[in-house]
C-alpha cells in the first residue's frame, strides 16, 4: 500500500506512472494532490483538465473528476467546466508547449476574462513526449532535437505573460522547494479568479541530455543553488541575479470574476429560461 | 523510526533516480541495482524529505500501527 497521501489522491492501479526517471513532473503532481489535500476539497468538487504532452499524463492519474483534452486545449475545456458547473474548482495541468505554443491563445484570453481557474504548468523547457524540440520555454541558446546548435528564440516567462494578460495570481515555484510549491498552488486554487503556477520541472532524459546538464541529481541541485525565493533576490544586485530563476508569488491583483460576471448578465437579461 | 513514525519503501515503483539517497540529511538511503535499499534505518529522523522529492512515491514516512 502506498503512503495515504497517494491512496486518498491517485490512482494507484495506474502507477508506478511512466515518466522517465528523475523526471519532475511526479514530483508536482504530488504538490498538485498536497495542496487539494491541505485545503480539504471535496473529491466530487474538483475537476483536473490536461492537454497532451508530457505533463497531461496527470489526469489520468489524478482520482478525481478528470478529462484528458487535445493538444494546447485544457483552458479552452476548463473554461466549459466552470460555466456549466461554477462551484467546481478546475485545475488545469499542462506543460510549456501545451500551455504558451499550441495553447497560447487560450491561455491569454482565459487570463483576459479573469474565469475561476487554477493552471498549473508543468515547464520542462522541452518538448519530452515528442522527443526533445525546443519550445517557447527553451532558454535562449540551449539546444533541442531542432535547434541542434542552439536555440535563437526568446524565452517566455509564464508568469509575466499571464500577468500581462490580465492573471489576478501568478507565481513560479520548483521541484526543489517543496513546501514552497505545495503552498503557491494552494494560493492559486484559493484566489477567485484566473490563477497560474509555473512548476520548473526537470527533464534528464530531453533536456538535461541535450544540454549536458549532468545526472537529474544535479540538475535537482542546480534548483537548489538557482531557484531564488523573490523576497531574497529583492536584496540582490543584477550581477547576483545573472541565470537565476526566480520563485515566489509573483502578482496578485483583484478582478472582478468572469462566471459571476456572467450570472449578473443573465439576471440583467432577465433570468435563464 | 522517529517520534512513532517509520519510514516505508515501495522498491517495485522506484526507478533510481536517486534524489532520495542524495538528499537524504542523515544518509540514511542508498541505491542497490537501481533500486533504494534503506541502508541504516536507526539513523533516520523521519523527517520526509525523500518522500517530497520522490518523483515515483516509493518512499515515504507513516505513522507506526499502534
Amino acid at each position: 500500500m502506498p503512503s495515504q497521501l497517494v491512496q486518498n489522491t491517485m490512482r494507484t492501479k495506474r502507477l508506478p506512472h511512466i515518466w522517465c526517471p528523475g523526471c519532475g513532473h511526479g514530483i508536482l503532481m504530488r504538490d498538485v494532490c498536497q495542496a487539494i489535500e491541505n485545503l480539504g476539497l471535496e473529491r466530487e468538487k474538483v475537476s483536473i483538465v490536461s492537454g497532451i504532452g508530457c505533463s497531461s499524463r496527470a489526469a489520468g492519474y489524478m482520482d478525481y473528476n478528470t478529462l484528458h483534452t487535445t493538444h494546447g486545449r485544457p483552458i479552452a475545456f476548463a473554461t466549459g467546466i466552470k460555466m456549466a458547473q461554477p462551484d467546481m474548482h478546475v485545475i488545469v495541468i499542462t506543460g510549456d508547449g501545451d500551455a504558451t505554443a499550441i495553447g497560447g491563445n487560450h491561455l491569454i484570453h482565459a487570463a483576459r476574462r479573469n474565469i475561476d481557474l487554477t493552471v498549473v504548468v508543468f515547464n520542462n523547457s522541452i518538448y519530452g513526449m515528442t522527443g526533445g524540440q525546443y519550445s517557447p520555454t527553451t532558454p535562449t541558446g540551449e539546444k533541442g532535437t531542432t535547434a541542434p546548435y542552439g536555440n535563437i528564440d526568446g524565452d517566455f516567462d509564464i508568469p509575466k505573460l499571464a500577468e500581462a494578460a490580465g492573471a489576478t495570481y501568478t507565481a513560479r515555484g520548483d521541484c526543489y522547494h517543496v513546501p514552497q510549491m505545495i503552498k503557491l498552488i494552494e494560493n492559486g486554487i484559493k484566489n477567485k479568479g484566473f490563477s497560474i503556477i509555473e512548476g520548473v520541472s526537470i527533464c534528464p532524459t530531453y533536456y538535461g541530455r541535450k544540454n549536458k546538464k549532468g545526472s537529474a541529481v544535479q540538475m535537482m541541485h542546480w534548483q537548489e543553488q538557482n531557484c531564488i525565493d523573490i523576497k531574497k533576490a529583492e536584496k540582490m544586485t543584477p550581477e547576483e541575479l545573472e541565470g537565476k530563476v526566480l520563485i515566489g508569488e509573483m502578482s496578485r491583483t483583484v478582478r472582478p470574476e468572469y462566471t459571476e460576471l456572467y450570472d449578473e448578465i443573465i439576471r440583467k437579461a432577465g433570468g435563464a429560461k | 523510526m522517529a517520534n512513532g513514525k517509520r519510514l516505508v519503501v515501495e522498491p517495485a515503483w522506484c526507478k533510481g533516480c536517486g534524489y532520495c539517497v542524495e538528499f537524504c540529511p542523515k544518509k540514511v538511503l542508498v541505491l542497490e541495482h537501481e533500486k533504494i535499499v534503506v541502508k541504516s534505518p536507526e539513523a533516520c529522523i523521519c523527517c520526509g524529505l525523500c518522500e517530497q522529492r520522490c518523483p515515483d512515491y516509493a518512499i515515504w514516512v507513516e505513522k507506526e500501527a499502534m
